[in-house]
């Protein structure tokens, strides 16, 4: 496999996060991930766009959200920036706690950690914030 | 096409409500809160989900499942979910909602079990 990249710029409204979900359809493909990794990375980009677009840019559409697919030798690395203020992920309560079972959101976090093999948050010097998720495959 | 498509059909004093496409944040959410909204403004209160065509859900569609459970509870009524596909099932099972939610595997089971 050619390590192959592809980058998108998305406007921050939510119906950019369907057009993120076919990018990744089409780029999971043509890098050769198999369906039950698919399907994870799948819910992962979503999980992932959708913050960045809701909590990060507060659907502030003078900002963009930034999605990178690299298609490495047995790994998609995936990198999705924001233009917010900042997070951390660590306040973000478990929501498999019996406490918090019948929230009806704060799920999308676990689920990007459940589906990836690694998923990292780093804050940019200049601002925003940059999600880095890899899959092996 | 819309992003979900729901069709209603009543069974006894259960309101079962087929569902096909996905239940994402936005349009297919929406569609689910509004149907079981208005389920129970009319007071229908006994709701099978049938997700047997429902091929994805995300986070918000999840909580989405979670709002329309504890609302029908909260009117006295029960929500039940029928014909899982193995990822909802698999995703249910992860974030622990399959101890919560009824989930059937065949229609003439889960209308059974309404009380």
């Amino acid at each position: 496999m050619t390590e192959q990249t592809t980058r998108l710029v998305l406007p921050s409204h939510i119906e950019a996060v369907a057009d993120a979900a076919a990018a990744v359809t089409d780029f999971v493909h043509s890098c050769g991930v198999g369906e039950q990794a698919a399907f994870g990375v799948h819910m992962a980009v979503r999980e992932a766009v959708t913050n960045a677009i809701v909590h990060g840019n507060q659907e502030d559409e003078a900002k963009a959200v930034e999605v990178t697919f690299n298609c490495l030798e047995h790994a998609l690395e995936i990198e999705v920036k924001d233009q917010g203020k900042g997070f951390d992920p660590t306040d973000v309560p478990d929501p498999t706690d019996p406490g918090n079972v019948l929230k009806t959101s704060g799920r999308g976090i676990f689920l990007m950690r459940s589906f990836m093999d690694e998923v990292q948050w780093l804050m940019r010097p200049e601002g925003g914030t940059t999600v880095r998720m890899v899959k092996q495959f | 096409m819309a992003e979900l498509n729901i069709r209603e059909r009543q069974a006894g004093d259960v309101t079962v409500l087929d569902m096909d496409g996905r239940i994402t944040i936005g349009e297919g959410s929406v569609a689910l809160r509004s149907a079981v909204r208005r389920l129970l403004e009319e007071g229908k209160k006994n709701i099978l989900l049938n997700l047997a065509g429902v091929g994805y859900i995300d986070s918000s569609g999840i909580g989405e499942l979670v709002s329309s459970y504890t609302a029908i509870n909260k009117e006295g009524g029960q929500l039940k979910l029928l014909s899982l596909t193995e990822k909802l099932r698999d995703l249910l099972t992860i974030t622990k909602l399959l101890t919560v939610f009824d989930a059937y595997e065949t229609e003439a089971d889960a209308l059974s079990n309404f009380k």
